[in-house]
């Protein structure tokens, strides 16, 4: 008799997602969905979408939602989580929401160390409004608006979001994550489980950086574009876990 | 360890990911097209898979159901 | 019932909590800056309130949007360029339909202006100032008394129309200390319906006011429309003072109206019949009940601490039955009883 190893997870509705072929969104839903129905945590999670591609995430995401202005979902989820701490409450957001126009509200809710969880979907580009430069974008990188490659003296440099992050004493968790490969999806979806436990536990502001597939506006195909992330972007960014205070933070909370 | 999978061709959109990462090679492009415009990926060597899910874990439509014996 | 000496944002701060405000966020700007110290020293000893000093204004109405949403009752706060900020997110909690109070202890502009009392935002209150079709419940109070009542009574507002509002006030009425009296809050009434606590075993919901569809958009506007034609008929709100035998009427609010009162009784005592319409909701402009008084009085004087913005509204209620003038001392400036009786007086000369 066989079984199912692998089917929809039930916390994504059944609609067909509007994202291009290929894009890290549909994959990183999927695994935000698994871990929420792994963690059977669907009746208690709130969730604030971006505004960006995944402005509409209340179409696939199951549980409550409500739509934040471009940048500040870490401010209206730091509200509903100092509101209602008992609820799983998480901001989703791509680079120009949490980098660019709400870089105050997503440093300072990590600052003020709110317990909430945090999936920043990189993919180097403003994808919704078709391709812009973003803070992350990478140098030399062509976008709609960097035409001739992201330079640094006009431009600015790419913003590294971990790096930062990892530096405010306020951060408990934060991990930068791949989506590019079998390995990589799986090591993100450990990554987006360990930080909704950081946050189910107590311990504070969980962060979880996707580099995720952007092939419509890299202008290539998406094998392609699993290359580039393999051959451009992970040296910009870097994989791996920037800061882990999770059993120091536990250790505090037992003590108490 | 045998498997098999089940794809639902309306929801695939042709990225190719399931292709690229099959370890064995065993899904392909299709010829018709599917009600969204692209042509949805097919498996072959149907006796052959083992129910690895690698495909299943890369598709980002969730296109692709898995089963193993 | 007990008389406390409050200064005017103490008594917005002490009003809120009593209301039943359970979350408050702001940033510091003068010449409000009591009100949020107030909520840092109260909200936190309230049981389940949060105070949260957020790092900017923008993130102050971003935050009590989130927390009106799971169904507290929320507050926050700013003088005029920190209001100007948080304008997307009056629009969105206007889009979303959530309660929520907004305080703008006014100073003078525009840009940085000063830190003294000014009325020069009555536009942006009234007009918007956010984008989109929508509008906010504006209550200017007059005395610290109505500092007191009218926010509680904003709270029940917000809660019925499930939409934001806001209180007009200036640097002055925020440091003036008068007694007053806090009066019973009513008893909350807001359906959980509205409120996002998680799906539990049961349907998901979403808020948003991204509206794709154009039909689906439109009737959303149609549908705030109505809830405002609503509000307009139920909640209007003014004051008529030395009326019955004027014949010229001030029309003032807030701060100015305090000064237009002590400029009547000067002119009064001249033998100069002179009285005052106070609109305290700015929007719903009471413009029926000015348009009313047009039919035996023919001259109005618009006295704001302005170059002149609820003159528009004024003109409009009007509409061209009575000779208006105007008075007004922009920038922080704060006129004296004493000038306006005197202006006034040169006006009804020239009249005669």
């Amino acid at each position: 008799m066989a079984k199912t190893v692998f089917k929809r997870p039930k916390s994504l509705k059944e609609n067909i997602f509007h994202y291009c072929p290929g894009c890290g969104h549909s994959i990183v839903h999927r695994l935000v969905a698994e871990v929420i129905d792994e963690m059977d945590i669907r009746g208690i999670t709130i969730g604030v979408p971006p505004a960006g591609c995944a402005v509409l995430a209340y179409n696939y995401f199951d549980v409550d939602m409500i739509e934040a202005p471009h940048g500040r979902g870490p401010a209206m989820a730091t509200a509903i989580k100092r509101s209602l701490p008992d609820r799983v409450v998480f901001s989703y957001q791509g680079d120009g929401d949490l980098a660019a126009i709400g870089i105050a509200e997503s440093i300072h809710a990590a600052n003020r160390g709110e317990n909430i969880t945090v999936i920043f979907i990189n993919n180097a580009c403003y994808g919704m409004t078709g391709g812009q430069m973003a803070p992350t974008t990478i140098l030399k990188q062509r976008t709609t608006t960097s035409p001739a490659g992201r330079h640094e003296t006009l431009d600015g440099y790419p913003v590294n979001v971990s790096e930062i992050f990892s530096q405010l004493k306020g951060s408990t968790y934060i991990e930068r994550c791949i989506v590019n490969s079998p390995a990589g999806v799986n090591k993100t979806k450990k990554a987006i489980k360990k930080a909704f436990k950081c946050q189910v536990d107590g311990l504070g502001f969980s962060m979880v950086e996707i580099l995720s597939l952007c092939p419509t506006n890299w202008k290539m195909t998406t094998i392609d574009s699993c290359k580039w992330m393999d051959e451009v972007m992970i040296k910009e960014f870097p994989l791996g876990v920037f800061k882990d205070t999770i059993a120091a933070a536990k250790k505090t909370a037992e003590a108490t | 360890m045998k498997g098999h999978i089940k794809i639902n061709k309306e929801l695939c959109k042709e990225c190719h990911l399931c292709i690229y990462f099959c370890p064995n090679g065993h899904i392909i492009p299709a010829k018709e097209y599917n009600i969204q415009g692209y042509r949805p990926v097919c498996i072959t060597a149907e006796k052959e898979c083992n129910g690895c899910a690698i495909c299943a874990t890369m598709c980002p439509e969730i296109a692709i159901e898995v089963f193993r014996e | 019932m007990n008389k406390v000496l409050m200064s005017g944002n103490n008594i917005i701060g002490e009003a809120a909590i009593r209301a039943g405000c359970l979350f408050y966020a702001g940033y510091p700007i003068t010449p409000q800056n009591e009100l949020t110290e107030y909520m840092a020293e109260h909200m936190r000893k309230a049981d389940g309130g949060v105070f949260i000093q957020s790092e900017s204004e923008i993130a102050a109405i971003n935050m009590i949007a989130g927390a009106s949403a799971t169904g507290v009752r929320v507050m926050t706060s700013s003088s005029s360029p920190g209001i100007s900020l948080k304008q997307e997110g009056i629009s969105s909690m206007a889009a979303c339909e959530l309660p929520g109070i907004i305080v703008n202890i006014m100073r003078g502009g525009p840009g940085l202006g000063n830190i003294l009392p000014s009325q020069g935002d009555y536009f942006q209150a009234t007009r918007g100032g956010g984008h989109g079709d929508y509008r906010t419940i504006v209550y200017a109070p007059g005395t610290c008394q109505e500092l007191a009542d009218l926010t509680m009574d904003a709270f029940d507002l917000a809660d019925k129309y499930r939409t934001p509002v806001m209180i007009l006030a200036d640097g002055m009425m925020g440091q003036m200390m008068e007694p007053v009296i806090f009066k019973k809050p009513k008893p909350r009434q807001y359906s959980e319906k509205f409120m996002l606590r998680g799906a539990g075993t049961g349907k998901s919901k979403f808020i948003r006011g991204l509206y794709l569809d154009p039909i689906d958009s439109e009737e959303h506007n149609w549908k705030l429309a109505r809830k405002y034609d609503v509000i307009t008929k139920n909640e209007t709100l003014h004051e008529e003072h030395n009326i019955e035998d004027a014949q010229m009427v001030i029309v003032a609010y807030g701060t100015a109206a305090r000064i237009a009162k002590g400029a009547i009784k000067r002119l009064r005592d001249q033998g100069m019949k002179v009285g005052l319409f106070r609109p305290i909701t700015l929007w719903p402009f009471p413009e029926l009940k000015l348009r009313a008084l047009s039919a035996k009085i023919k001259n109005f004087l618009v006295f704001e601490m302005s170059t002149g913005q609820m003159l528009d509204d004024v003109r409009l209620a009007l509409q061209g039955y009575a000779n208006i003038e105007f008075h007004g001392r922009p920038g922080g400036a704060v006129p004296t009883p004493a000038e306006l009786a005197n202006v006034i007086a040169r006006l009804c000369d020239k009249n005669d």
